[in-house]
């Protein structure tokens, strides 16, 4: 019989995991959108190998927090039989795709946090959230490699590409701060070595962002309001639209196979 | 004997040899112009074909029924992208540029396979375009797999195996759903009756109205006709079919002990100039969509170019 204290940390572990997968998830769904619309071939074929690299991992995260819950629900339940309020992605990952600009600034800031996220994941205590961490952080290493150099080439690219990458800086910063809240779940789960403290790498997200940001001559905003709410499964009104695409078909025939 | 004494005629006298003796040539060999553009056209064509084939399947990625499915399509679709790739890179050794080629594509002068001109309306349809449409696929490319460019040829190599792969899940899929619920029952029907005969004339017009294949079968760019090709899809398709209990639209349809073949129904070759000619269900709509992407892909590709001279000068300057 688990102890009292253990079934909480439980709760608290499959929490963890559904935050990560739905993260991942949802961006993966938003970059899908893309395909066959991309500026050019290479681009179409990079952003549908990022979010086929996202669906992965979410798969992973899903597969293990169903383990652990341990009632038979697999990681399709999960991901498509759980409403908005249920859902507990990081904001900035349902933000609209907008142009080509935000899409990449998007995954710019994103794939610094989980670079960084991941990275310090990678020494969990939990055996199975390290090697997931692992291999989500090889991932993600490309990712930051492929949104960096565009982020660069758009916004020291002509006048046009620069003002496109300042509007979307000014439509998403406001979802930065949401990625490094914290709430009783991350405090327990940090006590037992399990979770990433944000305020551990927070300051490398910054200076990252910093480095890239100079090098494409783009300003780093500051005090901007922040939305925060992930943590709640409070979102922005983008969510139930992607969930109502993404579920529509799964839910529409309750237990078929597919 | 040098190259630069020949005549045209005895250029084109050796050119036939080496293609007879079986021979591939290579981007750097002499070869005759009508060589070069058909082959500039068979594989621009296929090419675009890759890229819009895209559309189709991705209209279903955000909805896939389960997590895998969604996976599957994802890497799939990539697939395609890799393609239409590797064949631009492969046309551009005939000596025109990628750009000429998008040019040719997005102002209509080229065409693209007119399967993807029909809409996706069920899931069941990412199963039909695996079997059906990349079935097809694989019977012509196996074939294209020898043919007498190099560069073709071996690209068809390597997209084969990928095309086999694709050709399995679209299977499982409809496989999968003839044994679930009577809706997904329905489903599987509903997109192999839809796409069943669009995919019979992805081999093109019947070898009595085919005008290119003359040449294209002298030249070993062909190596069957269209209907041969058609009629081998055909074969090793209704076992298929028949196996896992879902019905070809073809009353007709009739395994001929005596040609050891199966008889089919006549193709609706009204339909088939109807599609190529503009007129098919998403004809205006593909185009669009890649135009659209085009034109909003601009500024893209105006800042890559503008960043990378900002940083050539840089160079000369430091």
């Amino acid at each position: 019989m688990p102890t009292f204290e253990k079934m909480i940390n439980k709760n608290d572990l499959v929490t963890y995991c559904l935050r990560i997968a739905d993260t991942s998830l949802i961006l993966g769904q938003r970059l899908g959108e893309w395909c066959g619309h991309g500026p050019i071939l290479e681009e179409d074929i990079a952003l549908t190998n990022i979010s086929l690299d996202c669906i992965g991992q979410a798969r992973g995260f899903y597969t293990y927090a169903a383990a652990l819950e341990g009632t038979g629900k697999t990681e399709d339940d999960l991901a498509y039989l759980r409403d908005e309020r249920e859902f507990q992605n990081l904001l900035i990952a349902e933000q609209p795709n907008g142009d080509f600009g935000q899409t990449i600034m998007r995954q710019f800031l994103v794939s610094a946090f989980q670079y960084y996220f991941f990275e310090e994941l990678k020494n969990s205590k939990d055996k199975t959230i390290a090697a997931l961490a692992e291999k989500s952080q090889k991932e993600v290493s490309y990712h930051l490699r492929h949104s960096s150099a565009w982020v660069i080439r758009l916004g020291d690219g002509t006048d046009e590409s620069k003002k496109r990458m300042e509007k979307a800086i000014d439509e998403l910063w406001m979802y930065t701060g949401d990625m490094f809240d914290m709430d009783e779940t991350d405090a327990t789960l940090i006590k037992e070595s399990i979770a990433v403290d944000t305020k551990k790498i927070k300051q490398l997200w910054e200076n990252k962002i910093r480095e890239v940001f100079a090098e494409a001559s783009l300003t780093v905003p500051e005090n901007i309001f922040m939305m925060s709410g992930s943590r709640e499964g409070k979102h922005t009104e983008n969510l139930g639209f992607i969930l109502a695409e993404m579920q529509s078909l799964h839910r529409a025939h309750p237990g078929a196979e597919w | 004997m040098s190259i630069k004494n020949l005549t045209e005629e005895e250029l084109e006298k050796r050119f036939h040899d080496r293609i007879e003796k079986g021979e591939i040539i290579e981007p750097k060999d002499w070869m005759p112009e009508r060589y070069r553009k058909q082959l500039i056209r068979m594989m621009s064509q296929h090419a675009h074909s890759e890229v819009v084939g895209m559309l189709p399947e991705g209209n279903w990625i955000t909805r896939a029924p389960s997590l895998r499915r969604k996976a599957v399509l994802l890497a799939k679709v990539q697939d395609e992208g890799g393609h239409g790739l590797y064949i631009y890179c492969g046309t551009e050794t005939l000596g025109i540029s990628r750009e000429e080629m998008l040019d040719g594509f997005l102002t209509g002068k080229a065409k693209y396979s007119s399967i993807f001109n029909y809409p996706t309306l069920n899931w069941a349809d990412m199963g039909a375009i695996g079997w059906l449409v990349d079935g097809a696929a694989i019977v012509n490319q196996t074939v294209l797999a020898k043919c007498s460019y190099g560069p073709y040829s071996r690209a068809m190599v390597r997209i084969c195996k990928e095309e086999n792969f694709h050709h399995k899940q679209g299977y499982e899929i409809l496989a999968t759903m003839m044994k679930g619920t009577d809706a997904q029952k329905q489903m599987a029907q509903d997109a192999i009756n839809r796409f069943w005969w669009p995919s019979l004339m992805m081999f093109g017009p019947s070898d009595k109205d085919s005008p290119n294949s003359g040449d294209l079968l002298k030249w070993k760019v062909k190596l069957f006709s269209n209907d041969e090709l058609r009629q081998r899809f055909i074969d090793r398709t209704v076992p298929q079919a028949e196996n896992i209990g879902i019905k070809l639209p073809d009353p007709l349809l009739k395994w001929n002990e005596a040609k050891g073949h199966y008889d089919h129904g006549d193709i609706n070759w009204e339909e088939f100039y109807n599609v190529i000619n503009g007129r098919g269900p998403c004809n205006k709509q593909r185009m669009k969509q890649r135009r659209d992407a085009h034109i909003n892909g601009e500024w893209v590709r105006d800042a890559v170019v503008a960043h990378e001279e900002k940083k050539k000068s840089e160079k000369v300057a430091a």
